[in-house]
């Protein structure tokens, strides 16, 4: 996949620096603005299924995707635009598996966030929460086997899915093996209705850290340049063979859990307290403070971002749906061991 | 008045909380947030402390149901999603499944399943089990397709000694709609004639009934009569309702929406074929859903399940030999 890297040199310095930032805003913007075509096309009945945004997450998420680098893996969640995008997801790939076009990297077959690239280090989550981590952990474990070295690979998960069994088994499983995994723990204090007091007990989530005998670091998910600069350094740390690094970021989800949730449930003073700014603004005006963008550039941008998710969606409206007819019905590659039950063949039958 | 297919079902455990102090509530977003469907609502305002919202831990939220049982509770516990079992499948198949066979100590927990697929689902959230609890002993697993059998089977399934795996289809939440709450029910592991026929018999459940019920219409113009047989509870299986409509009919198609390889039409027609060769004037069929995941995309979606055409098509064959 294409991606921007980070240079190396002093992580801190780098990261704010102006390039950086900017890069790392625009691809946020750009994710915000498809995000939010998403939600309209949800609205008038163009997406089959739900909806599910990062709306608030962006900062962190972003930060991910650039951390990463060519060869490396990465195993987003549903909150994940912007670090899909940062990792070298096209917006077409976005698109084409919203919209359930064949063209698309899932073919109908499967929709929304539920995409991926695998030989490109891109995973295509499952819906079960925690699923993934072990499976980031298998490719590692992989290039160990292989002799290959200098690669990490992150996994992004909500404070929710800590408590899967999951969760558990394949962070223990990565510190028994020291394996270079980073673990992005997106702390928006919901896990759909339900808030952290019935989540865990635990003072925090980096709590865990020290359980599991992993580094742990603690960042605010709604600053860019903080998020940017510890998982940044999660990421250096994992790659030097320092073993996983479970980053846990404090931030608000700005949405509902899906489109069609009204999140009536999230407490209004967490909304107006640090934890709900939103990432997207706080990065906005640090770009102006610093002078590091005018308003003409910040409204070119986001007239560049609307332009190129319109396009996409025009693109993707104009190709084919999945056709039943020319479906393979079959879930092995091996065809020669595919059963055929055929009563159930989908063709029209004439009486 | 009219009362949905889901509406019953949040009636029902409105009801088993009211009448039997035993009965509690435990799954994510149960709470005042009344469930992922709306399955649970103002049931934790109405019953405080009993309906309870649960951390994302499937596993424990079923062993924590069979622990419960153990001290004489009757736990009702929500599954998200059906799929979503499967991290709990080890508690379900391997605890609550085995307790009364191991220490003569029931376990009388329900597993509350929101299953099946609907149009946009994809490969996680339409998942249809009564397949795989069915093959372990020790459960008892309902696939009610009806307002009226969704209310009267779930207290029953409260009621039951033994845990049961309570398949409710979410196709039907919203747009099934009886007119009131049932007074009286079968019993449960008795099937029903959701439709009388002499030319051939659809053994079926859950939303499958419906389909079949749309095929049998389909076909009458064209001179058949279709007869309809809702299984209800899948295990139990009601083999004698099953054969008595064979032995009128002569031709047997079974039809579910889970995956070809085994399962619940299997068996049925497993039963007849043995114990009911003779009653068959033609080979007996089933039709289940293709054998991938289910598919996210509608066109795929809608190719993928048996429905009233498919199952009609596959009718016509079996009434032409
Ligand atoms: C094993 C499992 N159980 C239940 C669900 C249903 N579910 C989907 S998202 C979600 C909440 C997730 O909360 P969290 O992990 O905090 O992530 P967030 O949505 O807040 O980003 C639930 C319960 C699931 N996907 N997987
Ligand atoms: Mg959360």
């Amino acid at each position: 996949m294409v991606q921007t890297v980070l240079e190396t040199g002093p992580v801190a310095e780098e990261s704010t620096s102006r390039a950086t930032h900017i890069n790392a805003y625009r691809l946020m913007l750009l994710a915000r603005v498809l995000d939010d075509k998403f939600a309209s096309l949800y609205r008038a009945g163009k997406i089959h299924g739900g909806v599910f945004l990062g709306r608030g997450q962006e900062a962190l998420s972003v930060a991910v995707g650039l951390s990463l680098r060519e060869g490396d893996i990465f195993a987003p969640l549903i909150r994940d635009q912007a670090g899909r995008l940062a990792f070298g997801e096209s917006i077409l790939d976005a698109v084409r598996t919203y919209l359930g076009s064949s063209l698309g990297p899932m073919r109908g077959r499967d929709g929304n966030v539920h995409r991926g690239r695998p030989l490109q280090g891109l995973l295509p989550m499952i819906s079960h929460l925690g699923a993934m981590i072990a499976v980031v952990n298998g490719t590692l474990f992989a290039r160990r086997m292989k002799g290959i070295s200098g690669t990490v690979g992150a996994a992004c998960i909500g404070d929710g899915a800590t408590s899967t069994g999951a969760f558990h088994e394949a962070l223990n499983q990565a510190a028994v093996e020291k394996l270079p995994l980073v673990l992005v723990l997106a702390d928006n204090q919901y896990a759909y209705s339900t808030p952290n007091s019935r989540q865990f007990a635990c003072q925090s989530l980096l709590d865990r850290a020290a359980g599991y005998g992993v580094a742990g670091h603690g960042v605010d998910g709604t600053d860019l340049c903080a998020c940017l600069n510890t998982v940044g350094q999660a990421v250096a740390q994992a790659r030097a063979g320092h073993g996983p690094q479970l980053v846990v970021a404090q931030l608000l989800r700005l949405c509902g859990h899906g489109e069609h949730d009204v999140a009536d449930y999230v407490d209004t003073k967490l909304k107006s307290s640090p934890v709900g700014r939103d990432c997207l603004k706080v990065a906005e005006e640090f770009l102006r403070q610093q002078s590091w963008a005018s308003e003409t550039d910040l409204a070119a941008w986001r007239s560049e971002a609307i332009q190129r998710v319109e396009e996409a969606v025009a693109t993707v409206q104009r190709e084919p749906a999945p056709d039943p007819f020319a479906e393979e019905w079959t879930a092995l590659s091996s065809r020669q061991l595919t059963e055929l039950h055929d009563e159930e063949s989908p063709g029209p039958v004439d009486i | 008045m009219s009362v949905t297919y889901l509406e019953a079902i949040r009636a029902a455990q409105a009801r088993a909380l009211a009448e039997d102090p035993r009965v509690f509530i435990y799954g994510q977003d149960v709470g005042a947030f009344g469930g992922a469907f709306k399955a649970t609502k103002n049931l934790a305002n109405e019953f405080p402390g009993r309906v309870l919202d649960a951390p994302i831990s499937e596993d424990a939220i079923a062993g924590l149901a069979v622990g419960a049982a153990i001290e004489g509770l009757r736990p009702i516990i929500e599954m998200q999603f059906a799929d979503f079992s499967t991290v709990a499948f080890n508690q379900i198949v391997n605890q609550a499944a085995t307790l009364y066979w191991r220490t003569q100590v029931p376990c009388p927990i329900t597993v509350r399943l929101p299953c099946g697929a609907t149009s946009g689902s994809g490969p996680f959230h339409s998942q249809t089990m009564e397949t795989i609890y069915a093959h372990y002993p020790g459960l008892i697993v309902m696939t009610p397709a009806t307002v009226e059998d969704a209310y009267s089977m779930l207290l029953e399934a409260v009621a039951i000694d033994d845990p049961v795996v309570f398949c409710e289809h979410k196709l039907l939440y919203y747009h099934l709609k009886a007119d009131a709450l049932p007074t009286e029910a079968l019993p449960v592991g008795k099937a029903r004639l959701a439709r009388e026929g002499r030319d051939m018999t659809i053994v079926t459940y859950s939303a499958m009934v419906h389909e079949a019920l749309a095929a049998a219409d389909e076909l009458k113009p064209e001179g058949w009569e279709i007869e309809v047989v809702d299984l209800r509870t899948v295990k139990p299986l009601d083999t004698d309702t099953v054969m008595a409509s064979v032995a009128r009919t002569g031709r047997l198609l079974c039809v579910g929406e889970s995956w070809p390889w085994g399962g619940v039409s299997a068996e049925v027609i497993a039963r007849v074929a043995t114990e009911g060769f003779d009653l068959l004037d033609a080979p007996p069929q089933r039709l289940n859903a293709k054998d991938t995941p289910v598919p996210y995309h509608p066109n795929l979606w809608a190719a993928h399940r048996p429905t009233a055409r498919s199952v009609a098509a596959a009718a016509r064959k079996i009434l032409r030999q």
